[in-house]
């Protein structure tokens, strides 16, 4: 393993914002007092002119972005997940998806994976509350490749985007050349007895529980759903239909995110088993990430074991 | 301001009145009380102040309004009906089910609404963004939001108006309808947001505090905005329910619509002041 790369999907937003600066000049960036933890440091380092800080208040900053938007221009707002998704939904709900307005709302520090902060910063209701939104674009990279290649889609996009980033340093998986496109699930591995799909710092994960059934003999599909919404419900279809039994893995809540999304779509088009891997209704807690990774059960042995589970209820 | 354009700045108004009047007594719902008390302001803005072209109404140097008191909106439709963004027999459609004309500004469907808003504290953050978005981009319209009285107990308010001086944006114009009357009560009663110039001036914004049904007022305070180097806040003093002899100066009549009798003395009342203009 000493050859992994291993880097935050922060890392690559604030590369990918940097990227951006650099080829378009149609854009701002804003941030709520946390460009050092967000990345958009990066940006604000090379562009100082055209960063704006809106001090600790994030219902502000999200308004402000959806007013910059309805003069035409381009914006990105970042905090943490909890405050951009949690504390700023309604702003995020009226000001910005209502008009449907070209803001990408970059919110990182997502899932239990924040670490020692604990459960107040440890967001993992977002995807549920932005999946509610009509018209609401969700994208969850699952390494730092991806959020650079998710960055600039989000960024041409026709309307807005809720993109979801963690503060872990986890696998790189994808190499320069992937294309990434929204609303398109991708297969990682092929395989006939159980799909799972997978989001976020979730994916590495799904590749771990690959190979840990491949030693038993149980041949897995293994898919990254990056774009959660618009689910690529015909990815899910056809693993549904090829493979009989899903497992679902995110790091957020089982109630409202990508597992019921798939759940949602499943059981009224295709119903076959579906397991949901995630945080099981509770609340995080302070704790080293990799530690509180193993606590919550967030592993490939714990996807793999779930796995095994929905084989059997086949 | 010579009187020949007060007057017809007033008869203007009065119309507005009375479209206001005839769309809420349509939807048989709405907000009357504080759309008549800041149907000067906006009749002002869209007839004197503003660069706007209702022929169109998207054209990118316009300069911007947002009604962060949204549930004015009575008032900036009749406002915008009246100086041609749309027929005013639209009017009486408002809040109905196939119609445009929704409970609460929606920019995506009605001619000459900049921005949508209705919940309460966030329409002035959006002008701040418009107006930091021209600062930026070297755009040189400029922007005016309504706040209520009431709003300003909103949080959201203050974290844009600190946020407004800090970035200098003196191209930002936000009004303050101050007709001291909340749903629940007067302002003082409630939660009081007072002082309401201090406060902003607080906050580092430049202040004056007018009679918001004084044309010459209206266009005084203004011209003290155009020649500001921060942003400015005008707190006007006026009267819920203007014009409507029953509605003055009442709570009640915030968020209710007037029954077919009471509509008759409205218009009765308005009529009298149209009658008065000639």
């Amino acid at each position: 393993m000493a050859d992994v790369i291993k880097k935050a999907t922060r890392d690559g937003y604030g590369a990918g914002l940097l990227k951006l600066g650099e080829k378009y000049d149609d854009f701002v960036v804003l941030d709520a007092d946390l460009a050092e933890a967000t990345k958009t440091i990066v940006f604000k380092k090379k562009f100082p002119e055209r960063f704006y800080d809106c001090g600790i208040a994030e219902q502000n900053m999200v308004s402000i972005a959806a007013g910059i938007a309805a003069t035409g221009k381009k914006v990105f707002c970042s905090s943490f997940a909890m405050f951009a998704a949690g504390r700023a939904f309604e702003q995020v709900r009226n000001a910005v998806s209502y008009p449907h307005l070209n803001v990408v709302i970059a919110a990182t520090h997502a899932g239990i994976s924040v670490g020692e902060d604990g459960a107040t910063h440890q967001c993992c209701e977002d995807i549920a509350l932005m999946r509610t939104l009509p018209g609401m674009t969700i994208i969850n990279p699952a390494d730092a490749v991806e959020s650079e290649k998710a960055l600039e889609a989000a960024y041409n996009h026709d309307g807005p985007v809720y993109m979801r980033f963690g503060r872990l340093a986890v696998p790189i998986i994808f190499d320069e050349d992937y294309k990434f496109e929204i609303g398109k699930g991708v297969e990682l591995k092929e395989g006939n007895d159980v799909t799972i799909i997978a989001t976020g710092l979730m994916v590495n994960e799904a590749l771990v529980a690959y190979d840990i059934l491949k030693e038993q003999g149980i041949s897995a599909r293994v898919i990254n759903m990056a774009t959660i919404k618009p689910l690529d419900t015909e990815i899910v279809l056809k693993a549904a239909k090829e493979t009989g039994a899903i497992v679902s893995a995110e790091e957020h809540s089982v109630i409202g995110g990508m597992g019921s999304a798939i759940s949602e779509y499943l059981s009224e088009n295709y119903p076959v088993p579906v397991l949901k891997l995630g945080v099981n209704d509770r609340f995080g807690q302070s704790g080293p990430a990799n530690e509180l990774l193993d606590l919550y059960g967030m592993r490939g042995k714990d996807i793999a074991e779930l796995a095994i589970k929905a084989i059997a209820k086949k | 301001m010579d009187a020949l354009t007060k007057k017809e700045l007033q008869k203007i108004a009065n119309n507005v009145r009375i479209g206001i009047i005839e769309g809420v007594h349509s939807a048989k719902a709405g907000h009357p009380g504080g759309s008549l008390s800041c149907t000067d302001i906006l009749t002002y803005l869209y007839f004197k102040e503003m660069n706007i072209d209702p022929k169109d109404p998207k054209k990118a140097d316009r300069d911007r309004l947002v009604l962060s008191k949204g549930h004015a909106a009575p008032a900036l439709y009749s406002v915008l009906a009246n100086r041609g963004y749309f027929d005013v027999e639209e009017l009486k459609t408002l809040r109905k089910t196939d119609s445009r004309l929704q409970g609460h500004p929606d920019m995506k469907h009605i001619p000459g609404v900049d921005m949508s808003s209705g919940s309460l504290g966030q329409g002035i953050s959006a002008a701040v963004g418009m107006a930091l978005s021209a600062k930026h981009f070297g755009d040189d319209f400029r922007v005016f939001t309504i706040l209520g009285d009431g709003e300003c107990e909103e949080g959201q308010v203050w974290e844009a108006a600190m946020f407004a001086a800090n970035k200098g944006l003196n191209n930002l114009v936000a009004f303050v309808d101050f007709n001291n009357l909340q749903i629940d009560g007067s302002c003082d009663e409630v939660n009081s947001p007072t002082p309401i110039d201090k406060k902003f001036e607080a906050f580092n914004w430049n202040v004056t505090v007018i009679d918001g049904h004084d044309f010459d007022a209206i266009e005084g305070a203004l011209a003290l905005a155009r020649e500001s180097d921060k942003p400015f806040c005008i707190v006007a003093k006026t009267v819920k329910g203007k014009g409507v002899s029953y509605m003055e100066n009442k709570c009640g009549w915030h968020g209710k619509a007037p029954n077919d009798e009471e509509y008759e003395i409205a218009i009765a009342d308005l009529n009298k002041i149209a009658e008065s203009l000639k």
